[in-house]
């Protein structure tokens, strides 16, 4: 590349004075490079501070004076088989870190007020049977009150808080009966220790906090990862906009740094940054991201384009437009808007059950003072009988039940190469029966392939790939990244927009355009024969090969679009690509409901319709023309390949070649589904065992501490079952290696 | 049994002890990267300048 890679613009200025600058890494795979690379950073002039986190697959550069030159940094990284690549860190993402942190803290507190409660309150139930007299007793009580009670106010601020503000609101969640039984349970503790009466309530508190603080950690922790993964596989593919400044310097910013007038150059084999209109240069552009449409389409100036699109032979410069309304982008942009207006609010399963259990809580209790009051009961005795309800239903194991599956399948689903973006896509995955796939980049594959390479020379073709690994033109990358050992050649040049040469073996070998190497009369033969293809020549002396390169479909196209009919699922292809493509491509895959030349606008018709039917539609797409449908079926999916726009509309986001992890992605929801309800069958058995004990008022805190603990273990134990790795050798195709790993180089 | 009036509060201040040294390391970032710093404890960049 022409221009050296420049980020320090980016830093981020500290109040001290120091920049700091975050860096996505590709290629660390070890995590003792972690250190190789501190080491070998820490000798670059002016540099502060380098710290890479092996977790998070991020590095850290703080400096302070500007001497420092960002390119020695990148060389350095290079030289070591490492690639960096600036990204902002969502603000989503610094929120889920706090929060995750906050949980823990809290959770911390609340587990060491746990195990000590639980000590002296285990003397007391001891003691009951043995000589414990009533003065050690109260003096346990008291130590637990000067323990627990602070140790609430503060673990329990992420509950309280919810449970505020959805009182505030009008509403009822999960988290007002928690709430409302900690709270209860500590006061009528303290009210018990006071009167010096038996029976104190802090351990259940503040164990069932501890608990549910665990869970909620999980669950946020899951998120965090699976949300950094994701941000840093966008970072690595986002294309670098080479910027041209108004002295004519052009410098590397990552898209999200341009800002509309700015000029920016493409070069051939680039993808367009940002939407813009051209200044100066004509190119072929392969819109393949944007519309769906495999044909390629030439623009020149004054024209838009879209970022995402490929520019095929021709260099361009372009100026950045910022949205005006009335472009593509205005469009589709207002489409999703729309979508997700219209998508109602889904109710979590978890949700539902708990807006019937809090009334149905608070009824029972008050029902039972009525009783005891009604049976000449005193007051305090009426009032000490209704808080055991509220203790014991306090909906320890419900609120458990669904997100402790939800971690357990979340992470099963980060392993088969599936990211989750948001945390309730799970549940709606798993009541899918309908699929709508677009084609262009989810069917087919998003680059394009050689095809018919068996009736080619197979030495020529690998001579020919060496060639191609030396040109930066899109079909040659392509061929080259189909042999992705083979060798560059020495003395490589490259024409622009005709080819590329060198000599072996004495002899000029060409590979390019039909007339680059003289073979137009073969090559128009050849394209006549499949207009859809991408021809390349190639010639070596006098040996020649006409290759033809296309999208072609994913390798488990078909046996996965079985695998989901075997399902009982209804599959279709909705694509914007022209209608005799769609076509080939629906009879290869056996699918008898497609649609072709539809716009984004007739997407969302579509799944409308479908939707009116009463079918729950799994949308699967990878273009800039899927976002509106994504964001209006019942559930989405996208393939890392996408734009931006197209993930950010979509729920989860698979990763590879393959479409593998979409089966393991709704098996896994089917299970884990069946496993939540499960869940919660047995938080209901749970209550319908207590409830009746604590109504009665024979609950003592002895079997209120055990049943708490034994229903929340039992809940998550079972949880677990839904992270157990299947055997499945056909589907293992190990995506999460690309995790972190290569796959972003592609 | 007096003798719990000192040896309670005594165990509950160790214990504190513990859990603020737990909140301090969570608060300086030490558990951010787990796996890394498991390998960063066998680098001998303290050996440098002995080395040839």
């Amino acid at each position: 590349m022409s221009v050296d890679l420049d980020y320090s613009s980016l830093a981020e200025r500290r109040a001290d004075g120091a920049r700091r600058l975050d860096l996505a890494l590709d290629g660390l795979t070890c995590a003792a490079c972690v250190y190789e690379i501190e080491a070998a950073l820490k000798s670059v002039p002016a540099l502060r501070s380098a710290r890479a986190n092996y977790a998070d697959r991020r590095l850290t550069l703080e400096w302070s004076d500007d001497t420092f030159a960002f390119p020695e940094v990148a060389e350095r990284l290079r030289r070591m088989g490492y690639r960096a690549r600036p990204f902002a860190r969502a603000d989503g993402e610094r929120e889920a870190m706090e929060t995750s942190r906050h949980l823990m803290r809290c959770f911390a507190v609340a587990a060491f007020a746990a195990v000590n409660v639980m000590l002296l309150s285990e003397a007391v139930w001891i003691g009951q049977w043995g000589d414990l007299d009533p003065a050690t007793r109260d003096f346990f009580h008291g130590v637990s009150a000067l323990i627990a009670i602070p140790a609430s106010a503060y673990a329990g601020q992420p509950f309280f808080a919810s449970a505020f503000a959805a009182l505030r609101a009008g509403r009822l969640n999960i988290d007002v009966p928690i709430t409302l039984g900690v709270l209860l349970a500590l006061a009528m503790s303290v009210y018990e220790t006071v009167v010096h009466a038996p029976h104190a309530y802090f351990d259940s508190a503040i164990m069932l906090l501890a608990f549910l603080l665990l869970g909620r950690w999980l669950d946020s922790a899951m998120r965090r990862k699976t949300r950094a993964v994701a941000a840093n596989l966008a970072a690595l593919r986002a294309p670098i906009a080479r910027r041209i400044g108004a002295d004519g310097a052009r410098s590397a910013v990552p898209p999200s740094a341009l800002a509309p007038g700015d000029i920016v150059e493409i070069l051939p084999g680039e993808r367009v940054p940002a939407d813009g209109v051209i200044l100066a240069g004509a190119s072929k552009l392969d819109e393949s991201l944007v519309t769906g449409e495999t044909d390629h389409r030439a623009v020149g100036v004054g024209e838009s384009v879209y970022a995402g699109s490929l520019a095929f032979d021709g260099a361009l410069t372009m100026r950045v437009e910022a949205a005006n309304g009335g472009s593509l982008i205005d469009e589709i942009e207002r489409l999703v808007e729309e979508a997700t207006a219209a998508r109602s609010r889904y109710l979590q399963l978890a949700d539902r059950v708990s807006r019937l259990y809090a009334p149905a809580v608070h009824v029972t209790a008050f029902a039972t003072a009525l009783v005891w009051l009604a049976a000449g009961a005193s007051a305090h005795d009426a009032l000490v009988a209704a808080i055991a309800v509220l203790i014991v239903t306090c909906p320890c194991a419900l609120a458990l039940a669904a997100p402790a599956v939800q971690v357990a399948a979340s992470g099963a689903l980060f392993r088969a190469g599936v990211l989750l973006e948001r945390g309730d896509a799970l549940e709606r995955l798993a009541e899918i029966d309908t699929i709508v796939f677009d084609k262009t980049g989810t069917l087919t594959t998003p680059e394009p392939r050689l095809v018919d390479a068996s009736s080619l020379d197979a030495e020529l073709v690998a001579l020919a790939a060496r060639l191609a690994h030396s040109s930066s033109h899109p079909l040659a990358r392509a061929l080259a990244a189909g042999h992705p050992r083979a060798a560059p050649l020495d003395g490589a040049r490259e024409t622009r927009g005709e080819g590329v040469a060198a000599i072996v073996d004495g002899v000029e070998a060409r590979l390019g355009g039909p007339r680059f190497c003289d073979l137009e009369r073969e090559s128009a033969a050849c394209a006549a024969r499949d207009p859809e293809a991408s021809i390349v020549a190639f010639r070596h002396g006098e040996r020649t090969a006409v290759l033809r390169l296309r999208q072609v479909l994913r390798p488990d196209a078909r046996e996965i679009i079985a695998a989901l009919e075997e399902r009982g699922l209804r599959v279709i292809i909705l694509s914007g690509d022209r209608i005799p493509a769609v076509e080939t491509a629906a009879r290869a895959l056996r699918v008898a409901e497609w649609r072709g030349a539809l716009k984004p606008a007739d997407k969302v018709a579509w799944l409308e319709t479908l939707r009116a039917d009463g079918r729950k539609t799994l949308m699967i797409g990878d273009g800039l023309n899927d976002a509106p449908a994504l964001a209006a079926a019942h559930v989405s999916l996208s393939p890392i390949d996408a734009t931006q726009l197209t993930q950010a509309a979509a729920d989860a986001v698979f990763l590879g070649e393959s479409l593998a992890p979409i089966v393991e992605a709704l098996d896994l929801a089917t299970r884990a589904r069946g496993l939540i309800r499960q869940n919660l069958t047995f938080a209901v058995l749970y209550n319908a065992l207590a409830v009746p004990l604590a109504m009665a008022g024979l609950l003592t805190p002895l079997i209120a501490a055990a049943a708490m603990s034994g229903s929340s273990l039992l809940v998550t134990i079972n949880a677990l079952r839904a992270g157990r790795a299947r055997r499945r050798a056909a589907f293992r195709a190990a995506p999460a290696a690309q995790l972190h790993g290569s796959e972003a180089s592609a | 049994m007096t003798v719990l009036l000192f040896l309670v509060p005594l165990a509950l201040i160790l214990g504190a002890l513990g859990l603020a040294a737990f909140l301090w390391a969570l608060g300086s970032s030490q558990y951010e990267d787990l796996e890394g710093a498991a390998a960063r404890i066998l680098a001998d960049d303290d050996l440098k300048e002995r080395a040839p």
